[in-house]
């Protein structure tokens, strides 16, 4: 067990820490809603952080990154430190962080050279097209189609849960294009340009008030051939390296703590009866629980780490992190709300209003994050069922 | 940048286990623990032979020489099985007071009796953290005056570590004049407690010179407290471990129980909490060899969290196997007293979250 960093990654942390300090005036003010078009500003910063290779470093040059060579230390730090000062990391969303790593591990060259650089460069954004009505977590049921027309495949169907579809350019979408199959097999991983004809775009708005979500209908949709990621009907394979990405963002220690400390400074000043709620008993109860779970999962998060460095698998251990994680971020907005108490239900800018809204929109927002990406409770079965090798769920023949 | 154990202390590991599954049946910890007294002579001289005693003691007195973390690890595998042993105050507590605030005579003196597992050494330190029935030990002009509750090991131990008050540490022995022990009776049978009445007992020596121990007794405590959370993740593993198994082979309504959700989940949720919890005994242990400044804080989070995931996977465990579960037969129960004893030795819940409070400059309530 030895936590220091080598020469070379401390050489590293130190000029990134200088780069932010010197260049932090630049950097865009908000992240930006996630997967929607980048503004000039965040366009301009993106620029600056590829050709210092602090974003897309270890993707290959000819593809529009960085070309160093993979480095999960380097990786690490990056995103330790600019969670660390609060400036934005770039472009971030489901085309930088799900799209890109699938397209370079499955996509053709046409498709790397043609997608990879202008989504790293914020020029190109992405929408994720699993979901649909009938088919949620039991995504394999998934039933919009795909049916070749020469060249060229005709889809039809309804995706649904769809970020950012109305800011988006593109879409991966997952799409049974062989006929008469069932479940996982049969499904291509296609992407589809969302100002081709037929597609419509109608949002969803969602408990916090917010409409980043849309439905997405499909009608007789034409798509070339060449749009499909990896080998035609063998998309679900192809999905689940999206997925594991998806999952590796919602277990952040960076954040996790970041959150807690924000958590901590809100308890430190807010007071009743002119008592901190810091010194509140059953308030502070519930936060040295919650501090005490933040660490476990930073820890957690190094031994997994760790894992990936030397190569081994952490087996049961590796499929904790999301369910834990979104469970506490969830936790720490409700302590938050309620040492607030009264004033915590100020919403929509009215006087008295904390922190603009933000904890009971965190509060809401968690609860989205606890079921998308797979829900607790599928969660749950995977931990059983491949960490700990309990018998699957008998599925009835008759089932689609 | 390694968060991991190394082949080394697998290997360690790995030793005790073979050990402990060869030679120490659940059929003969239980044996062991329910004889009145209990005698651990013979199985504390296989564990001292396999390194148990000196793991923490330098090489130069005839130790190991490794690290709280190692010493961790072997108690995983203690907790795993069972194990009735003095282990936690004979080789963690006392040799970690002695390198703190022995002085080399001292040392040279104690250390490789403790290594070689000739001596056993019991330690009396609850007052310092928490009082209960009026029970406390001071000095008063060179004699030991008061009484110590949940004192550990002290019933066989052939010298006794005290804290009188929050600074001296005095060595006693058990034959002294003025001292009686007798056996306070746990839930938990596989450990040995008591209470210790000091009716003027002079002690043999001290330890920590002029300035006193404190801090000697602090880290005394702490290591324990990472033992002790080390055992809890153990005994967790094998409660886990007997839930799934149970699961896989257990029939009803047509179907293995554990292919349904009910039960699979209450499998996963034991599972989330049990990982986790494995990487912060790992780190507070590491906190603790590198005296990291957060050390005390981790080691009170990481006490009171493995407290908090033992009792329920304890429970969670025993409802996995139904009616089965609640009886003595099963002995899912001696893992489910040892995790509920663990989880209030060297402080509760409770205690922990209020030193840690404390720790950070937050109000709390009075300590002793």
């Amino acid at each position: 067990m030895d936590l220091t960093y080598d020469a070379d990654s401390e050489r590293f942390r130190g000029e990134l820490r200088d780069f932010i300090l010197r260049h932090r005036d630049l950097a865009p003010k908000s992240q930006g809603v996630m997967g929607g078009r980048a503004t000039r500003e965040m366009l301009d910063w993106q620029k600056l952080l590829l050709e210092r290779g602090y974003a897309a470093r270890s993707i290959p040059r000819k593809y529009g990154g960085h070309g160093a060579t993979p480095n999960l230390i380097e990786a690490i730090i990056l995103g330790e430190e600019f969670a660390r000062s609060g400036v934005s990391s770039g472009v971030s969303g489901p085309g930088v962080d799900m799209l890109v790593p699938t397209l370079l591990e499955h996509g053709s060259e046409e498709q790397k050279l043609r997608f990879v650089g202008p989504t790293l460069r914020g020029e190109l954004s992405w929408c994720q097209g699993y979901s649909e009505p009938g088919s949620g977590s039991d995504l394999a049921s998934l039933q919009t189609s795909g049916t070749s027309d020469g060249s060229d495949l005709i889809v039809n169907g309804q995706k649904v849960w769809t970020s950012s579809a109305h800011l988006a350019d593109m879409m991966f979408a997952l799409v049974r294009t062989e006929a008469n199959t069932k479940r996982h097999v049969g499904i291509s991983y296609v992407l589809i340009p969302m100002d081709s004809a037929g597609v419509e775009v109608h949002p969803l708005r969602t408990m916090t008030g917010a409409s980043e979500f849309n439905q997405v209908y499909l009608s007789d949709v034409r798509v070339p051939q060449t749009n499909i990621v990896g080998q035609r009907g063998e998309g679900w394979q192809i999905a689940h390296t999206t997925l594991k990405h998806e999952r590796q963002v919602a277990g952040n220690p960076t954040e996790l703590e970041a959150t807690l400390r924000s958590l901590i400074t809100l308890m430190e000043n807010e007071t009743r009866n002119g008592v901190r709620a810091i010194d509140q008993s059953a308030l502070r109860e519930r936060l040295l629980d919650l501090q005490a779970r933040v660490l476990s999962l930073k820890c957690h998060a190094m031994r997994l780490l760790t894992c990936d460095l030397r190569g081994e698998s952490p087996g049961v251990a590796g499929l904790v992190v999301k369910l834990q994680a979104c469970e506490l971020m969830h936790q720490m907005a409700a302590l938050a709300l309620d040492a607030m108490g009264d004033l915590g239900i100020l919403y929509h800018g009215s006087k008295y209003e904390r922190a603009e809204g933000t904890w009971q929109s965190e509060y809401m927002t968690w609860i989205g994050f606890i079921i998308a990406g797979g829900t607790a409770q599928i969660q749950k079965n995977i931990i059983a069922e491949r960490g700990l090798r309990l018998p699957r769920e008998p599925r009835p023949e008759a089932g689609g | 940048m390694d968060f991991g154990l190394s082949d080394e202390q697998r290997l360690l590991q790995n030793t005790f286990s073979s050990y402990l599954t060869e030679q120490v049946p659940i059929s003969r910890a239980r044996a062991i623990s329910e004889a009145m007294p209990p005698d651990v002579t013979a199985l504390w001289r296989d564990l001292a032979n396999l390194g148990a005693s000196g793991v923490l003691i330098p090489q130069e007195y005839g130790g190991a020489g490794l690290t709280l973390l190692d010493a961790a690890l072997i108690a995983q595998t203690l907790g795993q099985a069972v194990v009735p042993s003095p282990y936690l105050a004979a080789a963690v507590m006392a040799p970690t007071s002695f390198l703190e605030a022995g002085s080399p005579e001292q040392k040279h003196e104690w250390l490789p009796k403790i290594a070689s597992g000739d001596i056993r050494m019991g330690v009396a330190a609850t007052e310092t953290y928490s009082i209960r029935e009026n029970a406390s030990v001071h000095l008063e002009s060179g004699r030991l005056r008061g009484k110590a509750l949940m004192a550990l090991d002290a019933t066989e131990a052939h010298a006794l570590l005290v804290a009188a008050g929050s600074s001296d540490l005095l060595l006693v022995s058990p034959d002294a004049p003025g001292l009686h022990i007798s056996p306070l009776i746990a839930v938990d049978r596989t450990r040995t407690l008591s209470e210790i009445v000091f009716d003027g007992v002079k002690p043999a020596d001290s330890l920590g010179g002029p300035r006193g121990a404190g801090s000697a007794i602090e880290r005394m405590l702490d290591a324990g407290r990472v033992i002790l959370a080390a055992e809890t993740v153990g005994a967790c593993d094998a409660m886990l471990e007997q839930a799934v198994s149970y699961a896989s082979q257990r029939r009803q309504f047509g179907r293995v129980i554990g292919s349904f959700q009910a039960v699979k989940h209450m499998c996963a949720e034991m599972a989330a909490e049990l990982e986790p919890a494995r990487s912060l005994f790992w780190y507070a242990a590491h906190a603790f060899d590198e005296r990291l400044t957060d050390s005390p804080l981790t080691i009170a989070h990481a006490k009171t969290h493995i407290s908090e995931a033992g009792v329920f996977i304890a429970r969670t465990a025993t409802e996995v196997h139904g009616g089965v579960g609640f009886t003595d037969e099963q002995n899912l129960h001696i893992w489910f007293k040892r995790i509920g004893v663990n989880r209030h030795l060297l402080g509760s819940p409770d205690v922990l979250r209020e030193r840690a409070a404390k720790l950070q400059g937050w109000a709390t309530c009075s300590t002793p």
